[in-house]
């Protein structure tokens, strides 16, 4: 880690915490508007170089270990990110995002007559597809797309 | 299968299994038909009012010798003092062997069936699902022809609004050598996401030319056109004849043509039509009953838990 930050690196590495990193560009805000951080540093970095991607985002999160639900939201936003879990300077648990195949409890239903919006104890299920990126709500069959399905992530 | 929640969940087995049984219904001997949901008791739940389907519904409980208890109008049940659905399909899966219910919340009837110890029928959610509906059209179709196959359909008038259109293009798309055309006014076009989704197994063509169309059709689906569909009430008016079926307009159909519709009718078969060999409309109205027994017969035993 040292070493790469004496090549220049945009962010100081972080010691222990969260990094999300090979965000599409632009993405970074939106990611932390969708993954409440509460009270935890973070450092972002926009339109950043890449080898991989050319321009990319980073955020960098310290104290703080996304759970598994976090980082299914960030895939719904981000299928292309790579999330790392950090401490003592190391990687311990490193996840390549992809879209998942079903979003249980982390989407609201676009269609305000659905159930899922009228009785909240309900929790909403929603079947992914690809190409283009749709979600479909289990109960009233409405789908959304993907500038939808960001705007409906459950905060 | 231990619900009918929507058409989606049936495979095509499962669609032939459901007309197959309703042709038995048919020909069942009354007395024998009346011992199927002997001393069963059947909860018919309208949170939101229906003549059709609710009638042909409780018609077809007490042909299979159930008893119905239940609602015909969310007013007078629970759902007034603030309960929720699915405390209320808890209570009433308590008192019951099967749930009948339409509700105007758009997947109530999937919840219903997630929380009921007993199968739901879903007749219709919003403008969600009426798998029923979409059942006794092929069971129509079926009768009708003689085969689910090798046919051109038209769907004629709201393609945008009318979920019996949507479900029953869906379901096409399940079976082989079909065709259809989509025949609106401009505003009115099957939606988008409809068309999605049958794109890859269905040949289909759009237009507003009926007269273009019509000779190719073996059977006509035709919907009602709202006029409060239309934020101005001059473009109904340019419309709304154009879709108007009559001697006259069928003068082009082949003589086999058959032609349904979802009722009730308002302006768009003239009622001339009726006792010609093309109007299958109240057949279709008819079929309701052996296709929901048949329903009900193929659920008789179900207990989910």
């Amino acid at each position: 880690m040292v070493k790469k930050l004496e090549k220049g690196l945009y962010i100081k590495p972080i010691d222990r915490g969260t990094t999300i990193d090979h965000l599409s560009p632009n993405s970074a805000l939106k990611v932390l508007r969708i993954v409440g951080m509460g009270e935890a540093a973070v450092t972002v970095a926009i339109r950043v170089p890449s080898h991989k991607m050319g321009v990319k985002d980073l955020v960098f999160v310290e104290n703080k270990f996304l759970s598994d639900e976090e980082i299914a939201k960030v895939a719904l936003v981000a299928r292309n990110a790579t999330v790392n879990l950090i401490k003592k300077g190391e990687v311990f648990r490193k996840v390549k995002l992809g879209l998942p195949e079903r979003a249980v409890g982390i989407l609201e239903c676009i269609n305000p007559k659905c159930i899922t919006n009228k009785e909240k104890d309900i929790q909403t299920v929603f079947e992914i597809s690809k190409d283009p990126v749709e979600a479909k709500c289990l109960y009233c069959e409405k789908t959304m797309n993907e500038e939808e399905i960001a705007a409906r992530i459950k905060g | 299968m231990t619900d009918v929640v929507s058409i989606k969940d049936f495979s095509k087995r499962d669609i032939l299994a459901v007309l197959k049984q309703a042709g038995e219904m048919e020909v069942m001997p009354r007395a024998q038909k009346a011992k199927i949901l002997e001393n069963k008791v059947i909860a018919s739940l309208f949170f939101e009012p229906s003549t059709r389907t609710r009638l042909s519904f409780e018609t077809a409980i007490q042909n299979l010798g159930g008893r119905v208890i239940g609602f015909a109008d969310a007013g007078v049940s629970s759902t007034k003092k603030g309960e929720s659905l699915s405390d209320s399909i808890r209570t009433v899966a308590g008192y019951c062997d099967a749930i009948v219910m339409r509700h105007y919340i758009e997947g109530a009837a999937r919840r219903a069936a997630e929380v009921s110890r007993v199968p739901v029928l879903n007749g219709g959610d919003g403008a969600n699902q009426h798998p029923t509906q979409t059942l006794l059209d092929l069971y129509t179709i079926q009768k009708a022809f003689g085969r689910i196959y090798g046919l051109t359909i038209g769907l004629l008038g709201d393609l945008k609004y009318g979920r019996t259109v949507h479900s029953l293009a869906v379901a096409l798309t399940k079976f082989d050598n079909i065709k259809l055309v989509f025949i609106s006014p401009e505003m009115l076009k099957m939606p988008h996401h409809v068309k999605t989704e049958i794109k890859d197994k269905v040949f289909f063509k759009e237009t507003a030319n009926l007269e273009r169309y019509l000779p190719k059709l073996d059977l006509l689906y035709a919907t009602r056109i709202q006029k409060e569909r239309f934020p101005d009430p001059t473009e109904y008016e340019k419309v709304k004849d154009a879709f108007v079926l009559d001697l006259s307009v069928l003068e082009g159909a082949q003589k086999h043509l058959k032609i349904m519709h979802p009722l009730p009718r308002v302006n768009e078969i003239n009622p001339e039509l009726d006792a010609t060999e093309h109007a299958i409309y109240f057949e279709q109205a008819r079929n309701g009953v052996p296709v929901r027994e048949a329903l009900l017969y193929l659920l008789r035993d179900v207990r989910k838990w």
